[in-house]
């Protein structure tokens, strides 16, 4: 059914794209006074040559881009002038208002259109989700392409588009092979390098001797009809352009496969490596051809051979030059973080670009760029950046991958390009799987001696069957010169059969195959951060142990790699503020980053799901790692941060999405702000706005503040259900427009006024946290079963007697979670002192978790806050002024101004987590700018220390720091009252006055 | 072969040590060179001097670790056997076990496991507490990171694999934690024949 569906979509999709392309020869009488279509004349000559489709129909084909407005204005085709003489027949001449400039829109438009329907076609095929899992995309997508080239052919009679190897070769491959390069897991390459080195090398020469001789006995023997005029030589350049493995077609169908790692890495490997070996063949057959098959000397092999070195090794240098100047450009983009991508994606390029100048093996250049810069850039660049890398690269190269295939559909479907051989054809076919099958065997046999971990034999069979075809061979066999090899067109209908037989029948079947074989499959499964320490071990205990043994093991050479980039690479290409950072410790702030995904991913209950994925969570030491888990979520935004996972991790968008929508009431509240605060600048992402954002946040807390405050006074008793009404309120008001000087007097409650803003410019100051702050604010509900029993009679008990609060903390903390840091260490603490006392600790921790609790359930509000409300209400009047220090008091005055300061010095011991945080904010927004690992250390040091805390009981939150933070128990329950505006300012409001 | 097989003779109980450990011949022969290359004293044993003297092990964090484990409780010297069955462990797994083999062979999964445990666990107390845990850490990532790192990752990964809530890694502990990795391929190097 869907299937049914999607292909009538598919059609209807095509034909508009054939109607909006096709500016044929048969269409525009038709078209051209309704739509507008100008006559084929002046469509073509700005037909791009270099870039892609059309190709120029008539002798007008050479400016192409270049005809620019002007030169289309004024010397316009026939078409054209028909056009304009309409025109002028209805303005009477001068002046048109409006004009038709096709031609001048044309190439970009043409190619905007290709963009935009290869795009559609990838969302309608993956509609069916049952669909796309038995179908490989790439099969679609050629299908897609029959069916485009049916209809531009019928059209138009005549092909217009193939795929043209300048622009494939161009364009569309290097997208693909940067981001094949530069997301290559190198450790995972250069471990298997020697198997994909003799695949990739002697495999294919071996594919590509025994085919092309093979072929040619074949044609000696009469299976190949003798209209193919072709010697040994054409066969030995077909063999060569045939048997090369095609990553494109590899990446598209293994990706859909999963095959285990290393099956993976050899396939894609040796396809990607094996560029080098096609270059020089195809290089030395042309040139033999060209000079006539008797010319060739004996040197000229010998040359070939030597061209070989040069190509393949002359590739891999120029690739690793432009990786270091990459890596070391990436050092000094601090100050113009907005650009960083864009080095990334030039100097790959040009690497790629340089190697074809030269013509040594660009595959080669790129992918090692990739490969070499990445490990550098990625630690150079900001968050931000790498996300943007990464999305950057993965659209494009997905997009080139599906045009490559839509074009492969499509040139299949052009006649005059034809010649078909049942013989060649049928010859060619079986020789390509019979020797990819025997080289593979054979090298396994041999690469088996050597290999620590052998390849069975399911591998092999994968492996040979995995040898797939694709575009590379397409447009090689497209370049040859009809002139010389005679049987051009010919090779050219087998090379389509052949790649649509791999593509199509290999591809389609090789997942059945995998399966029934079971091959053993790749985990997605990231690894422990247990397995990355014991992991870093075994590499050191092995390569100690290769050296004891006095073996130079593979590991012997890894380690002295390992020292060689740590002593010089290192300190050459990364930041000084990089460079200390260690790998293991990425690892551990990545893992943090996947947790802290997977509790909010793992629905509602955050307690539970922290419980199951962080097992002993509760034991006291893991506060600071879960502070760090929320601070980095908070801090990058968490968009960011799901972003990044989004791409291998499914369940990231997920989340994301789910973020989104439950905190729209969050957007809502900040929206004012939010306005302001996104302002346009080119160069300068939020950064260095900050000064200004936090005043206006602090203006408008206070002003919200102010209003909920007064609201709180009316409707104390109804605390309930006033509350979500309240949190109305506080929106609106948040939005008006009152001078904030009455909210100074008004409020004359300095320690409140202070506290929040402090807090809720810490949250802010990074526009990005908006939404996690707006999250908190509103999903108070984060009560779990297991917490409430203790939360509740805390937060009665709190009020009465200070000292019986052991368990009111948890309420405060995990209903709002910036508030719940707050009561922590005891009053006059200084904020230095307090870093160290575990207390904070388990602030961290309770914020941490209600933060995320918040998030994942935000909806369940208002039920948790009411004893706690009413008890607070209790306490109103009574609270104790003296708990406030001193030094609260003057700051009220500066607040406005002072924000910053004042808060920190009157409430030292209330805010204390919050500065800590902030101080963390403070870094992000250095990162911001860009520096996203330079803050780590800091971070890290602020960050308490693991293992001293007291142990907090498990679900861990508040009885020991309650007990602890006694004296604080006021303030604390009267910081952690429930929403902003609510109780809270109330009753402080009177310990003011 | 000829000349390996006259070398095996001053090889002492070399069928034995073959029989035990897996190591052909031609491996043994290899080994004993090395070991006769590193005993420059000639005593037929090496000392704790004797390995430093392999330049690249001070380069590596937890040479010194690995340099221990070679000699067992209170012995101060290591003779060939002792040294080929230390080896043996980082042997990878036989694909067709010979007859005969012991029945829980060094290159056993478990006991792969057992000496990466004991490099961590220095006090031979069978489990890796907090302390012994930072001590690895901070020797394999050096000054790159600071205190607090290095504890909150200790920390992480003791709460990870820490079922039973002791603040320390057992033995089996580690076992289950490194459950999902393939130590045949993480714990094994090519010995050339």
């Amino acid at each position: 059914m869907l299937p049914l569906g999607v292909m009538l979509l598919l059609l209807l999709t095509a034909a508009a794209a054939a109607a909006a392309d096709v500016t044929g020869t048969g269409a525009p009488p038709l078209l051209e006074p309704g739509l507008g279509f100008s006559s084929p004349v002046p469509a073509s000559p700005s037909a791009p040559p270099l870039l892609l489709l059309p190709r120029p129909q008539a002798d007008h084909g050479a400016p192409g881009v270049a005809l620019a407005r002007s030169a289309a204005e004024e010397s316009p085709g026939p078409g054209v002038e028909v056009e304009e003489g309409e025109h002028h027949h209805h303005h009477g001449g001068g002046y048109k208002i409006v004009q038709w400039e096709w031609s001048y829109v044309q190439t970009p438009y043409i190619i905007a259109i290709w963009l935009l329907l290869a795009s559609v076609a990838k969302i309608l095929f993956h509609f069916s989700q049952r669909f796309t899992t038995v179908v490989p995309e790439s099969c679609m997508l050629i299908l897609l392409g029959l069916v485009l080239g049916g209809v531009v052919l019928i059209a138009n009679k005549k092909q217009l588009y193939q795929l043209e190897p300048a622009l494939f070769f161009l364009f569309l491959l290097p997208t693909i092979v940067g981001d094949a390069g530069y997301f290559m897991p190198a450790r995972l390459f250069f471990d298997n390098l020697g198997a994909i080195l003799t695949y990739a090398v002697v495999g294919t020469l071996w594919n590509a001797f025994c085919t092309g001789f093979c072929l040619y006995a074949a044609k000696l023997l009469g299976v190949i009809d003798e209209r193919v005029q072709a010697e040994l030589l054409d066969f030995l350049l077909f063999g060569a352009l045939i048997s090369a493995v095609d990553p494109v077609a590899v990446l598209a169908v293994f990706e859909e496969v999963h095959v285990n790692d290393t099956l993976f890495i050899i396939v894609f490997g040796e396809s990607l490596v094996n560029d080098a070996v096609t270059v020089v063949l195809y290089k030395v057959y042309i040139s033999f051809v060209e000079v006539g098959a008797e010319n060739v000397q004996t040197v000229d092999y010998f040359k070939g051979v030597a061209s070989f070195l040069v190509v393949s090794i002359g590739g891999t240098m120029v690739g690793l030059v432009f990786a270091v100047i990459l890596g070391f450009i990436t050092r000094f983009t601090k100050k113009v973080r907005i650009i960083e991508p864009l080095f990334v994606f030039l100097l790959v390029y040009l690497a790629y670009l340089t190697a074809e100048l030269f013509s040594l093996s660009a595959i080669l250049s790129m992918t090692f760029c990739g490969i070499g810069a990445n490990k550098y850039v990625e630690a150079n660049i900001s968050q931000k950046s790498r996300t943007t890398v990464k999305y950057t690269m993965k659209t494009l190269a997905s997009i080139a991958e599906t045009i490559i295939f839509i074009f492969l559909g499509i040139s299949a479907v052009d006649k005059s390009k034809w010649a078909w051989d049942t013989g060649l054809v049928s010859c060619t076919l079986i020789f390509i799987l019979i020797f990819r099958a025997m080289g593979v065997i054979g090298q396994t046999w041999v690469l088996n001696r050597f290999r620590l971990v052998p390849l069975d034999k399911l591998d092999q069979v994968v492996m040979s069957y995995g040898g797939l075809r694709g575009a590379v061979a397409f447009a090689l066999v497209v370049l040859l010169d009809g002139n010389q090899v005679k049987a051009k067109d010919y090779f050219v209908a087998t090379t389509i059969v052949v790649v649509f037989f791999t593509v199509m029948f290999q591809g389609l079947t090789i997942k059945p195959l995998v399966k029934w074989l079971k091959v053993p499959r790749s985990t997605s499964r990231k690894p422990t951060i247990n397995e990355e320490i014991h992991e870093r071990a075994f590499d050191h205990i092995l390569t100690a142990v290769e050296d004891i043994a006095g073996l130079q093991g593979y590991h012997h050479w890894r380690d002295k790699w390992e020292q060689f980039d740590k002593n010089y690479l290192s300190k050459l290409l990364l930041r000084k503020s990089v460079y200390r950072k260690s790998e293991l410790w990425e690892a551990y702030q990545k893992i943090n980053i996947r947790d802290a995904i997977n509790v909010i991913d793992q629905g509602g209950n955050v307690l539970t799901s922290a419980r199951l994925s962080l097992p002993s969570m509760a034991s006291r030491a893991s506060f600071p790692e879960v502070t760090n888990v929320t601070n980095y979520l908070r801090e990058n935004g968490s968009g960011v941060c799901l972003d990044l996972q989004a791409i291998d991790n499914v369940p990231g968008a997920k989340v994301e999405e789910d973020t989104e929508t439950h905190h729209v009431l969050a957007e809502n509240l900040y929206k004012p702000r939010r306005r302001y605060q996104s302002h346009y600048s080119r160069h300068f992402m939020p950064l260095g706005e900050k000064e200004r954002q936090d005043r206006e946040v602090f203006q408008r807390n206070m002003k919200s503040r102010m209003e909920t405050f007064k609201s709180s006074r009316h409707k104390r008793h109804k605390k309930e259900r006033s509350l979500k009404k309240r949190r109305g309120s506080d929106v609106k008001e948040d939005g008006s427009d009152k001078p904030r000087r009455n909210v100074s007097w008004q409020d004359k409650n300095p320690v409140v006024v202070p506290v929040e803003s402090e807090e809720e410019k810490g949250d802010h100051s990074d526009p990005e946290k908006e939404e996690d702050v707006g999250i908190t604010f509103v999903a108070r509900k984060p009560e779990t079963p297991k917490q409430r029993p203790q939360s509740v009679p805390a937060a009665l008990d709190g009020p009465q007697s200070p000292a019986s609060g052991p368990a009111s903390p948890p309420i405060g903390d995990s209903h709002l979670p910036w508030k719940g840091s707050v009561g922590s260490p005891p009053p006059c603490v200084s904020v230095e002192a307090t870093k160290i006392i575990p207390v904070d600790l388990q602030q961290a921790w309770n914020q941490s978790i209600s933060s995320l609790e918040s998030i994942s359930s935000p909806t369940a509000l208002p039920e948790p806050f009411h004893p706690r409300v009413s008890a607070l209400a209790r306490l109103g009047g009574t609270r104790p002024a003296s708990y406030t220090p001193p030094g609260s008091t003057p700051p009220g005055s500066t607040v406005g101004s002072n924000s910053s300061i004042g808060p920190q010095v009157s409430q030292g011991p209330l805010r204390f987590p919050e500065k800590k945080k902030k101080k963390e904010e403070d870094d992000e927004e250095e990162e911001d700018g860009g520096a996203a690992q330079e803050m780590q250390p800091l971070m890290s040091s602020l960050r308490p220390p693991g293992p001293l805390p007291p142990p907090p009981p498990p679900p861990g939150f508040a009885p020991g720091s309650a007990r602890r933070r006694n004296p604080c128990v006021y303030l604390r329950s009267l910081v952690s009252a429930p929403p902003p505006g609510s109780g809270e300012p109330h009753s402080r409001g009177p310990t003011q006055l | 072969m000829g000349s390996s097989s006259s070398n095996m003779n001053h090889i002492p109980d070399a069928e034995e040590l073959m029989q035990e450990t897996g190591f052909s011949s031609a491996h043994l022969l290899r080994l004993y060179e090395r070991f006769e290359f590193l005993d420059r004293e000639k005593r037929g044993e090496l000392t704790p001097d004797d390995f430093e003297a392999v330049g690249r092990l001070a380069l590596n964090p937890i040479g010194g670790r690995i340099i221990g484990a070679f000699f067992s409780q209170g012995q101060e010297t290591v003779d060939f056997a002792s040294f080929v069955r230390i080896l043996a462990h980082f042997r990878p797994a036989d694909t067709n076990r010979r007859d005969g083999a012991p029945q829980d062979p060094a290159n056993s999964r478990t006991r792969k496991l057992k000496f990466a445990f004991q490099l961590y666990d220095q006090d031979g107390d069978g489990m890796i507490s907090r302390v012994e845990l930072l001590q690895v850490l901070r020797a394999m990532m050096g000054i790159q990171v600071t205190e607090e790192q290095l504890q909150s990752i200790a920390e992480r990964a003791i709460q990870e694999a820490d079922l039973d809530r002791d603040d320390a890694i057992s033995f089996d502990e580690f076992k289950k934690s490194l459950e999902k990795v393939n130590i045949d391929h993480k714990m094994s190097i090519l010995f050339l024949r």
